[in-house]
């Protein structure tokens, strides 16, 4: 069920997720005051569509203030975290909120998930929580490096927003889930979607866990026993979603974990990093 | 030893005293309504030890003359009388640190801005009366703004404000002091502020003749409110309990009034009678200040009162917080939210970055925060914690003795150092922390609040707790003593009583006569127990901004803690047995 060739195959995911974080880029550039969720969603589906996406692992989701810190109804995890308060709404942006914006493009046979966090203006929680999560960006590899279960690696990190005093809200997502599962999608693109996930893509899901549940894994990676298992190589899009008091921030983006037991992002080149790096050379200059 | 003067100012005859050395500065103090400026009596005798001290009664009060009719009591006409007094007392044009209580306060502001004495005035210390172009200028602001939310407090000050429009009303006022209120007045002050005063001949006639000082200026001012900067310091000593003068009005002067320190006092209306001796200090104090550049600690907190009384921000505005073991669970979680309602935090933590970290955060709620590092335990590094809040932050106003940590197992397999360790860090530390900030409290008289963390173990015996649960029962018992103790100084104190909180206590719990092996087993099988439970150390705080606001004895956190109280009142006998019910992770 896969690209053959294992280079091309890398190659062809790091062009959807660049693909994805082009396009979250190009409209948070365009974020004004007043817009709402559903137009900054709309925009993105827009901007993909123009630039060839035809298919979505999910359609695109945009959350402003303090809907991005996952509190309130947004937050409830009955019917495992499925819950319709994600769906973008009438929240209108404001001069220095939070927002995020969150894009899962078919490109191709390959998926892209990325989130992409920031504030229209100067937030300085959105700030600190950008750089909490570098720190959880380097923690993840190093952890799997490490020889953990994919349980204990989800479990530093809930220990590491402890210690950073901020809420892992990626616990409000479907299955409490720090990553899932990504491959190559099989058989012919499909238009439909359900609830916004692309029908497609929800069926490889599903086919995952089937696999997953034979074979001792689960795609779905949270802290729970079910993921109490040696990593499992592959694409993972990996989603940690940092929370203090009314506002959140999150990045997701693709790790590939190798048949060596090691892992490493998929890509370096991307918008949290390069802030990270800018704040850190400025930080020195300082 | 005191020099009476008269001043004739061609419409009225005032009568004043000057005491002290002729040297030394001189301060002004000018009384207020129904009194005469025998109400200083306490204050002058203080205070001329090194002050050149000038009072005198106002136009219409003991033993000056009175003006004609209403109008002569005009603020115009009090500022002329105040300008001749400073003119013929205080030689070379040498400038005055001014005084006021109650009407003399609302003189004095007025003196800050009148062209005949502003240039007169080095400093002013306010008591009990706000500025009414001030007052009235922010109430019409936020009037035109259409700010509903401030409405409340307006309408809270206008309430206490009664007397105010009753002394408009013609012959009311006039015939209840006839009545007899002048004569039950020294009995009244005993009732309402403990205060011993001796009748006085005069105080029938001077309480008559000061209700024009209300009809001749308040319609005038707050029809026509004329705000202006202020730009002599100014210090403000608001009491809390005041029935008469609302401490909101004297919140948002910060941007009208930019040299200015602020301190909430203990205290009912009458301040110079009820506690000349503070007064004394607090102006001693504020004329080094201004006259020598001198600095301390009190000022540093007072400018931040005083900054940060602003409307909207928060009950615990201006006031600093000090938690203990702030680094991590309900001590990160309780900074956190007093942050969100205002407050400037100290987190002090054994871990330094961890503390650090609290700090952090608290900056990013928007407030000002401090990170010390500091073992609980020990007496020395307490009393320099203590020693440098009052130096560098002006000391603190609450204080959470939250600092403790856990310890399991079998009490025969208890050592002598494992005792020693709990009992200093859960038993000790709290008792350095509220015998160190407590005494601070009490000796600033402004008020405070003391909260310690026990737990629901303090209630709720069990096997295996014995060391950890003693530690607590003692901690809550000590608060309830403590409370009793301090309610009378203003300073409330509270007792937590957790039940199973999802902290990561359980992570760093020692399991007494475990191999290292089996401690991390028990830890980690207490942690998910304790996940499980999933109360968070939010909710532990949210509680203790309750107890503190509403000054709360004891609040119990969780379900297990409700029953567990309960239970052990109903039943001891039942909660005898489950005691022996062996809990523990294996």
């Amino acid at each position: 069920m896969s690209i053959p060739d294992p280079a091309e195959r890398i190659a062809a995911f790091r062009a959807a997720q660049r693909l994805a974080y082009d396009c979250a880029e190009a409209i948070a550039a365009d974020l004004r005051p007043g817009m709402t969720e559903r137009e900054a969603a709309t925009r993105m589906k827009t901007w993909a569509a123009d630039h060839g996406v035809r298919e979505w692992f999910h359609e695109p989701f945009a959350w402003f203030g303090d809907r991005t810190a996952f509190r309130g109804a947004i937050g409830i995890r009955a019917l495992r975290g499925f819950n319709p308060a994600f769906f973008p709404g009438g929240r209108r942006l404001e001069e220095g909120m939070a927002f995020i914006l969150d894009c899962a493009p078919v490109v191709g046979r390959a998926v892209a998930d990325i989130g992409y966090s920031g504030a229209l203006g100067h937030n300085p929680v959105v700030e600190q929580l950008m750089d909490d999560l570098i720190e959880h960006r380097n923690l993840i590899p190093r952890e799997i490096a490490a020889g953990r279960s994919m349980a204990e690696v989800s479990r530093a990190v809930d220990a590491l927003c402890r210690r950073q005093g901020v809420e892992p809200r990626h616990k409000a997502y479907p299955y409490t889930v720090l990553a899932h599962r990504v491959e190559v999608l099989p058989g012919e693109a499909s238009r439909f979607s359900l609830a916004r996930f692309g029908l497609r893509a929800v069926r490889e899901l599903r086919r995952q866990v089937a696999e997953g549940r034979d074979k001792g894994w689960s795609p779905l990676w949270n802290s729970t026993e079910a993921s109490d298992h040696p990593p499992v190589p592959g694409l993972w899009a990996v989603e940690p979603h940092l929370g203090f008091r009314d506002t959140g921030a999150k990045f997701e983006e693709l790790l590939l974990i190798g048949d060596d037991g090691g892992a490493r992002w998929l890509d370096d080149d991307l918008p949290h990093v390069r802030r990270f790096e800018t704040r850190r050379s400025q930080k020195k200059a300082a | 030893m005191s020099t009476p003067f008269e001043v004739e100012t061609g419409e009225v005859t005032l009568s004043g005293h000057v005491a002290g050395p002729e040297k030394a500065p001189v301060v002004l103090l000018i009384h207020g309504y129904p009194d005469d400026s025998t109400v200083w009596d306490g204050v002058v005798a203080d205070l001329a030890a090194d002050h050149r001290v000038i009072t005198y009664d106002v136009r219409g009060a003991g033993a000056s003359t009175a003006p004609a009719g209403q109008r002569g009591y005009h603020l115009g006409r009090l500022m002329a009388d105040l300008a001749a007094v400073i003119e013929a007392q205080v030689p070379d044009g040498a400038r005055v640190h001014l005084v006021g209580h109650d009407w003399g306060s609302i003189q004095g502001w007025q003196a800050l801005v009148d062209s005949r004495t502003r240039h007169r005035i080095a400093s002013y210390t306010s008591v009990s009366g706000p500025s009414l172009d001030l007052a009235f200028g922010a109430m019409s602001e936020r009037l035109r703004a259409r700010k509903l939310a401030a409405l409340p407090p307006m309408l809270g000050q206008m309430l206490r404000s009664w007397y105010i429009f009753a002394f408009h009303v013609p012959a009311f006022a006039p015939l209840v002091w006839r009545a007899g209120a002048a004569h039950l007045w020294p009995r009244l002050l005993r009732r309402t502020d403990g205060i011993e005063v001796a009748p006085r001949a005069g105080q029938l006639a001077d309480a008559l003749r000061g209700i024009n000082l209300y009809r001749a200026n308040f319609r005038e001012k707050a029809l026509a409110p004329r705000p202006a900067t202020i730009e002599q310091p100014v210090q403000l000593l608001v009491p809390r309990n005041d029935p008469f003068v609302s401490p909101a009005v004297f919140d948002d002067l910060a941007t009208r009034v930019p040299h200015l320190v602020r301190e909430d006092i203990e205290s009912g209306h009458w301040l110079p009678l009820k506690d000349p001796a503070l007064l004394a200090a607090r102006v001693r104090r504020f004329v080094a200040h201004v006259d020598g550049g001198r600095d301390c600690g009190a000022l540093v907190h007072g400018r931040r009162l005083a900054a940060r009384k602003t409307a909207g921000a928060g009950p615990l505005a201006g006031r600093l917080a000090l938690v203990t073991g702030a680094g991590s669970g309900i001590g990160r979680a309780t900074a956190i939210a007093l942050a969100g309602k205002g407050a400037d935090i100290v987190a002090t933590d054994i871990d330094k970055a961890a503390a650090e970290r609290t700090a952090t955060l608290a900056r990013l709620v928007g407030v000002e925060a401090h990170a010390r590092v500091v073992d609980v335990s020990d007496a020395g590094a307490m009393a320099a914690l203590a020693d440098w809040t009052d130096d560098v932050l002006g000391g603190i106003d609450i204080l959470v003795n939250n600092a403790g940590i856990g310890m399991a197992g079998d009490f025969l397999d208890t050592r002598i150092e494992d005792w020693r360790r709990v009992l200093d860090v859960n038993l000790w530390g709290v008792i350095h922390g509220a015998r160190l900030f407590g005494a601070r409290m009490a000796a600033r008289q402004s008020g405070g609040h003391i909260v310690n963390v026990a737990s629901a173990a303090a209630f709720m015996p069990a096997r295996g707790l014995s060391a950890y649960a003693a530690t607590k029962s003692a901690v809550l018992t000590m608060t309830t003593c403590l409370r009793a103790e301090l309610a009378d100084q203003g300073i409330g104190v509270s007792a937590i009583c957790p039940g199973i909180i999802d902290t990561g206590i359980t992570d760093r719990t020692t399991f007494v006569g475990a191999s290292a092996e089996t401690q991390d087993r028990k830890r980690a099988a207490a942690s998910r127990l304790y996940a499980r439970r999933a109360l968070t150390a939010e909710a532990v705080a949210d509680q203790i901004l309750a107890a503190i606001l509403k000054n709360e004895p004891v609040a119990l956190v969780g379900l297990e803690a409700v029953i567990g109280n309960l239970l052990g009142r109903v039943s001891p006998a039942l909660m005898r047995r489950l005691a022996g019910a062996d809990l523990m992770p294996k």
